[in-house]
């Protein structure tokens, strides 16, 4: 039975959150470009390629690319014949953000109580989502997100007779409100489907498929290509201040859901989309 | 294009000048202050307690900095969503507060009393905080403490990189610029 040590679990996560804050991944970074290329807004070109020259200075400093270094959400898959081997995996996962965020000198946002709002000066706890799996590996998904573009997420419970109609409109409605305030050009994750949260995990887990992947239902891949034109046709532009560019990519995730419902969640991700993934 | 360079503190009659949709650069000293200095400022206020800084003609930057690696005085600076101080801002608009620099838009309350007191909002790029931190020259931290990067800064800037959003005459980007490359 393969046996991984929390030491190696904790030394990984911390990497592992220092490296999205300070490299985006190289899809990102493909999509600005042609963002700016394509930009006909002059303000809009203007701030797309200050956001290309952020990258340039966060690599070479390894600096933060942005000072909100998000909270951080986990997507872990666990094999089944997998043992974890001097503690807790819950422990070993948690102890790796809060190394990492010290000593990647990354912000340290999250307050302990939602009310009473005390820092708790490491970052933790992090948002972790399990799988289990067959096989022996484990895998972690890192995905530390900003709230200015969290804040600008919403879930509606749509009726059946809504329909395609309904979720087109309710995603439209939720990008116009929010891509000024969430650092445009934005990505935006779909879930519909499931339930209330499971239509959220997919909207999150849905940030972190690769841009240039489509969903592979046919008639879904249409909805995430009409949602990225009638986006980028709402003129918000980059940072909001005008243009071609409002949205970067929409990826879509389905699931099976009740005779009665149509939960639909989006979760809006700002251009410093970063996500890690590692295998152990 | 043309690019304005302002001095800070800024004068009503400085503040006038500027349109939206000029792209500025800044020098001089800015102070740093988000959700959490805000609402402490304002609990003082109504207290009768004076505010940590007199912020006549002085600009606000919404910022909540991440730590300083060794040898450094801060670390990545860039706006936060500016629309999250709008509860407060009227009131440090009437302390005589000169401007604000941050991200997003700003309530009808908020434009409305920039437009009493002449005050102009900024905009600078979200997420570039690698490169914004590189236009700041020294850091002291002024008030709150307690409140980590909330805490309010008093900082040096040269050629801050920001553009007039909206306006003294409470033009607003937000507003004009979208409707030329809506489809
Ligand atoms: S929305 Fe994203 S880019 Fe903007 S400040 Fe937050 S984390 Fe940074």
């Amino acid at each position: 039975m393969k046996t991984i040590q929390t030491k190696k679990i904790i030394d990984t996560v911390a990497e592992m959150c220092i490296e999205a804050n300070t490299f985006l991944s190289e899809d990102m970074l493909e999509s600005l470009r042609t963002a700016e290329s394509s930009e006909e807004s002059e303000n809009g070109k203007e701030i797309l390629k200050t956001m290309l020259d952020n990258f340039e200075v966060a690599k070479r400093r390894t600096i933060p690319i942005c000072q909100d270094t998000g909270m951080v959400v986990m997507f872990v898959s666990f094999g089944q014949d997998l043992m974890i081997a001097d503690g807790s995996l819950e422990d070993a996962l948690q102890a790796g953000v809060a190394k990492g965020y010290e000593e990647g000198y990354l912000r340290k946002s999250v307050v302990a109580d939602p009310f009473i709002r005390t820092n708790t000066n490491n970052n933790t706890p992090a948002v972790i989502h399990y799988k289990v799996v067959p096989g022996d590996q484990l895998k972690i998904k890192i995905l530390p997100k900003g709230f200015g573009s969290e804040n600008t997420s919403a879930l509606k419970m749509l009726k059946p007779s809504d329909g395609m109609a309904g979720v087109r409109d309710f995603v439209i409605k939720t990008v116009e409100a929010g891509s000024p305030n969430a650092c445009a050009p934005i990505v935006v994750g779909v879930g519909v489907g499931g339930t209330m949260e499971k239509a959220a995990l997919m909207a999150k887990e849905a940030l972190g498929r690769p841009l240039w992947m489509r969903n592979p239902l046919d008639h879904v891949a249409a909805l995430e290509d009409y949602l990225l034109e009638a986006c980028n046709n709402l003129g918000i532009g980059p940072m909001g201040l005008g243009g071609v560019n409002t949205v970067l990519g929409v990826n879509v995730e389905v699931f099976p859901t009740h005779i009665a419902g149509l939960p639909v969640a989006v979760n809006i991700s700002c251009y410093v989309n970063r996500h890690v993934e590692r295998e152990l | 294009m043309t690019v304005i360079n302002i001095k800070t503190p800024m004068s009503k009659e400085d503040r006038k000048k500027l349109k939206a949709g000029d792209h500025v650069q800044i020098s001089g000293t800015i102070y740093t202050g988000r959700d959490a200095a805000h609402k402490r400022m304002i609990e003082a206020l109504k207290k009768g307690s004076p505010l940590p800084v007199d912020f006549t003609d002085q600009l606000i930057y919404y910022v909540g900095p991440s730590p300083a690696k060794p040898g450094e005085i801060i670390g990545s600076a860039g706006p936060t969503t500016s629309g999250r101080m709008d509860a407060y801002t009227p009131e440090l608009l009437e302390k005589g507060l000169g401007g604000m620099i941050g991200k997003g838009n700003r309530s009808e309350k908020v434009i409305n009393s920039m437009m009493n007191h002449v005050a102009v909002y900024f905009g600078c790029v979200g997420g570039a905080g690698a490169l914004l931190q590189s236009c700041i020259k020294s850091v002291e931290i002024l008030a709150y403490e307690d409140l980590g990067t909330e805490a309010i800064r008093k900082i040096e800037v040269e050629n801050f990189p920001a553009i007039v959003v909206i306006d003294t005459q409470g033009n607003n980007l937000y507003e004009t610029e979208r409707k030329k490359y809506l489809k």
